[in-house]
């Protein structure tokens, strides 16, 4: 023992003088709570490291933006992450955060959601730290409901370790794990947020900024947990991957944006449609088929069914002909469930009520005592 | 009818059968009801994995075994001096744990063709009419018939009858040992309280059976077995999990934190999470969470929270949870990871006790990884030692791992609990929120060598932790070299710088200069103790220090090791601490392992002690 200690000794001078002149975290403002916070006011000092171009830059600033907009205490607000380039975000927050181990950032923010319901806790993920590695515990946290909200960064790649196939990859892809294609059948996201009764489920993408921070705020005010696919291109690894939903010249075609209440309707001209036959979905052309916008799907958040279909419409925007079901951007499911952290404590307070506050006297004595004399 | 009674001195008590005869039950009641008759005591629970074994056969036998006395008792007892068989594959799994001359009481309803046959008689063969039992004391009781006929009248099925015969049993033995039913009674009145007719049914099988002892002229002799003359006080009886439990909750109480723990069901640990979970009336919270990697880390993010976390498990869930043990001691975080070992490796012996998980404890995590370890001694001590494991882990920053083991989990003895307000308080700081400029260092330590622990929600301290390495001071991610090799150095010694907040090692009996110390950890103590005691009787120079302190080792442990000749360590394993006292002292040790799944018997360490020690005693003045 005393041999490390004594190599411990050694190294002090050099920890004395590294804090001194590493003092390089962000002082918080001394008026805080008075001050209008800006989305500068979220940003640390920190470099951020993701490669020039990453879809991440963007969702970092939207979620500034949207924290500024609401106005958000910076130390009421923590980021709890795993491993992988989206799990850096917490680095780039001046809130509280975590950047833990592979998968488990979910099991961590339900343990601090425990302790702390009053926190806004963030949950940052990838397609691989939360749906292969951590895939369980995102399973658990969205059955359960904890009020807690989940960025997913949908790259369809592992970066971080440059360039495997991810759970999310299309069928056939070569990566250098895959030569000659992957043989793995893809994951569907939405599908498998709402098998797992997700309370809401959504999706959105990097490159359109104002739907991003729209679907950021709407995770915010959801009570429950808050699932939200990002599409997010990796242009190191698999540039363009998203590029059908993103680009300007196909975007209208291959993606449909839902609005609550609104009708189904995509296309340059909103000229098309999906109207429900019996359960089938359809595309129809409201200039050619002779349907009007009645008869189209009226997109309802409650409806779960109906939620289901849409996480359904999974057709690979490459092969887009005239059945091609357009990708859903936008809230697919939103629905109320009381969360977990909430009925937790209301058990304590009705242990609480049923049997008073609890005796450390009683409890060490137990239901049976005896005296020695 | 009045009928003699006897005075004895200790009894030693195994009650068998299947493992649905309610054997635990049953031992677990009269455990209860001798330590309110003031007898020190311990137990043994040996019970299958399978909740259901096959009924009838050897692998299914279930058994509890009780040692009781009027004079200090350490262990469960080697051999028994009254068996309770409540078939034939019990009476043939224990026969050969029994001393001569001793008891029988047998289930002669559980000898037909069938319990013969699948307790792997020979064909013809029954031990109740062959000379197998010639030389015991055997009591034949038809207990299925008898607990039918008191149930005459009861309008349960005839299964659930069956059930009852374990009352039948243990109202026997409260004749036969001159107890007040009392506590049973209670007892049956909390279980069944809401279901009248089982609740008659089961007092009048337990009234029967007393009354059958009563009754029947065969029986002459009753026994009594007097309070044992331990320490003026307050007692209880409690076992393993229960004390540990508890411990936790006056941790929690004596530091002002909220209790959180995380679980995944395992044996033999899953009784903690029941046991915590029942006590949310002191504000625990309970999480069973979806593995042990979940429960670990929802029990860290709950810490970052400001709670008293706490996680446990068992062997396997422990190599689940490294990573995460490796997540909390980077991120310097209070955590206490409580490890009820079992028999290892893989799946191993789930239901059956060993000490082999404590080479895991201390190096079972990626990189230079060092996490203090403490272990409990017995059933009560499972009390202190979680009581402990918090205060080192909270005023430290650390995560902690405790050490219990299957064997005092689930065994019990009488215990001298403390008044709540006889327990130190444990101090908590938190950092506090300010408004000035000056940047947060959540890196920066204290005399200790301790960060501060800053909770999110404190104004002015918003700051990143992670599982990168750490620049010192600022806590920033970084890949500096030399601050690598810095951090890794400080968190040694922090962990190291532990032992001047602990008590130094003491001996628990005998001389301080001798011929050989006997150092044990763990579940051995009360064995090790006892085989020392009866060896400095017969006059040879042993002492006997066993070890909470696992690491950091007490400060004054190498100077204590250096006033024996010889150091003999008992474990329930291969000889894990034998490895540490090597390495860590330079000095031989002489181990003694046995791995079978069961405790150490006396028999076995004092014939292996006797061995080792030789001649070594001086004369016996004439």
């Amino acid at each position: 023992m005393a041999r490390t200690v004594l190599g411990f000794e050694a190294h002090e001078t050099y920890g004395a003088n590294k804090a001194k002149t590493l003092r390089t975290n962000k002082g918080m403002s001394a008026t805080e709570g008075t001050t209008i916070m800006s989305a500068k006011d979220f940003a640390t000092s920190q470099e951020v490291r993701w490669c020039p171009g990453c879809g991440d830059y963007s969702i970092l600033k939207q979620v500034q933006a949207a924290f500024a907009e609401l106005q958000l205490s910076r130390d009421e607000v923590v980021f709890i992450s795993g491993i992988g380039c989206s799990s850096r975000f917490p680095y780039y927050m001046e809130t509280y955060g975590m950047h833990s181990i592979h998968g488990r950032a979910p099991a961590v923010a339900s343990g601090l959601k425990i302790a702390r319901p009053e926190l806004q806790v963030w949950v940052v993920t990838g397609d691989g730290d939360g749906l292969s590695i951590g895939g369980n515990h995102l399973i658990h946290l969205l059955r359960r409901n904890f009020g807690i909200k989940v960025l997913l960064f949908n790259n369809q790649i592992y970066g971080l370790t440059k360039g495997q196939y991810s759970p999310t990859s299309e069928e056939a892809k070569a990566t250098k794990s895959t030569p000659m294609g992957s043989i793995d059948h893809p994951l569907n996201p939405l599908a498998f947020a709402l098998g797992v009764d997700g309370s809401f489920v959504a999706r959105t993408m990097d490159r359109d900024p104002r739907h991003l921070k729209e679907m950021i705020l709407r995770c915010h005010a959801h009570e429950g947990t808050a699932f939200l696919e990002i599409y997010q291109n990796c242009n190191i690894f698999n540039d363009g991957a998203f590029q059908a939903f993103t680009e300007k010249e196909s975007k209208a075609d291959a993606a449909i944006f839902l609005e609550h209440g609104q009708p189904l309707r995509f296309g340059s001209n909103s000229e098309k449609g999906i109207r429900l036959d019996c359960f089938r979905p359809v595309v129809v052309n409201l200039e050619k088929d002779g349907f009007s916008a009645g008869d189209l799907w009226i997109h309802d958040e409650k409806d779960i069914c109906k939620a289901h279909l849409l996480a359904r419409f999974f057709d690979d925007p490459a092969r887009r002909e005239h059945h091609y079901l357009p990708r859903p951007f936008g809230v697919l499911y939103a629905a109320e469930r009381p969360s977990y952290e909430k009925m937790l404590h209301e058990q304590i307070a009705a242990a609480i009520e049923l049997k008073g506050e609890g005796q450390l006297d009683e409890l060490l004595a137990g239901a049976a005592t005896w005296e020695i004399r | 009818m009045s009928k003699a009674v006897e005075i004895q001195q200790e009894v030693t008590i195994k009650f068998a059968g299947d493992s649905g005869d309610g054997m635990q039950l049953t031992g677990s009641l009269f455990t209860d009801n001798t330590a309110l008759s003031g007898s020190d005591l311990a137990t043994f629970p040996d019970f299958p994995a399978e909740i259901r074994a096959p009924q009838g056969t050897l692998a299914g036998v279930s058994g509890f075994q009780l040692h009781f006395g009027s004079r200090e008792i350490l262990t469960p007892g080697d051999e028994c001096d009254v068996l309770v068989a409540m078939n034939a594959a019990a009476l043939k799994a224990n026969l050969q744990h029994l001393a001569p001359g001793s008891t029988i009481i047998l289930n002669v309803d559980g000898f037909d063709k069938k319990n013969l046959r699948l307790a792997k008689y020979e064909e013809g063969e029954n031990p109740l009419e062959s000379s197998l039992l010639d030389g015991f004391e055997v009591i034949r009781m038809p207990v299925t018939k008898l607990t039918r006929e008191a149930l005459a009248q009861s309008e349960l099925s005839t299964r659930d009858k069956d059930l009852c015969k374990n009352m039948f049993v243990l109202g026997f033995l409260y004749w036969r040992y001159n107890r007040k039913l009392d506590s049973t009674l209670d007892f049956l009145k909390q279980k069944f309280g809401r279901r009248p007719a089982l609740l008659e049914a089961n007092i009048t099988a337990l009234r029967a059976g007393y009354h059958y002892g009563d009754t029947i002229e065969a029986f002459t002799s009753r026994y009594e077995v007097k309070a044992a003359p331990l320490e003026k006080g307050a007692y209880r009886n409690i076992m393993g999990n229960e004390a540990l439990v508890i411990g936790l909750i006056a941790a929690a109480q004596k530091a002002g934190l909220p209790l959180f723990y995380g679980s995944y069901p395992i044996t033999p640990a899953s009784d903690i999470l029941h046991g915590l979970a029942a006590y949310k009336h002191f504000g625990v919270r309970t999480f069973q969470a979806e593995d042990e990697i979940a429960a670990i880390c929802a029990a860290i993010g709950a810490s970052y929270g400001g709670n008293l976390a706490v996680t446990g498990t068992s062997g396997p869930g422990m190599a689940l949870k490294t990573e995460a043990m490796g997540l909390a001691l980077m991120l310097e975080l209070p955590l206490v990871i409580c490890n009820v070992q079992r028999g290892g490796p893989s799946t191993g012996l789930p239901t059956k006790t060993e000490q082999s998980d404590l080479l895991q404890a201390l190096y079972g995590r990626n990189g230079e990884s060092p996490v203090p370890a403490i272990a409990a001694s017995s059933p009560a001590d499972c009390f202190w030692a979680a009581f402990e494991a918090c205060r080192i882990a909270l005023q430290h920053m650390t995560p902690v791992i405790l050490l219990s083991d299957g064997y005092i989990a689930n065994g019990a003895e009488p215990w001298k609990f403390p008044r709540a307000a006889e327990l130190p308080s444990i101090e908590v700081r938190f950092r506090k929120a300010r408004d000035n400029d000056e940047p947060f260092l959540p890196y920066e330590r204290d005399e200790r060598f301790v960060r501060p622990w800053a909770l999110p929600g404190t104004k002015g301290l918003a700051h990143r932790i992670g599982g990168l390495e750490k620049e010192a001071g600022t806590g920033n991610v970084s890949y500096d070299p030399a601050n690598h090799e810095f951090m890794v150095k400080a968190r040694q010694a922090k962990v190291d710088k532990i032992a001047d907040y602990i008590p130094e090692q003491e001996l628990s009996i005998g001389p301080e200069k001798g011929e050989a110390l006997f150092l044990g950890w763990g579940s051995t103590f009360g064995l090790v103790k006892s085989v020392v005691k009866d060896l400095l009787a017969e006059g040879y120079a042993v002492a006997h220090a066993h070890l909470r302190y696992l690491r950091p080792f007490p400060r004054n442990l190498g100077s204590l090791l250096q006033q024996y000749d010889k150091i003999i360590i008992p474990e329930i394993n291969n000889g894990q601490l034998c490895q540490l006292i090597r390495s860590d002292f330079l000095r031989d040790v002489i181990p003694y392992n046995k791995i079978q799944g069961t405790p150490i018997t006396k028999a076995e360490l004092k014939g292996f002690a006797r061995q080792v020690l030789g001649d070594s005693r001086p004369p016996v003045p004439q």
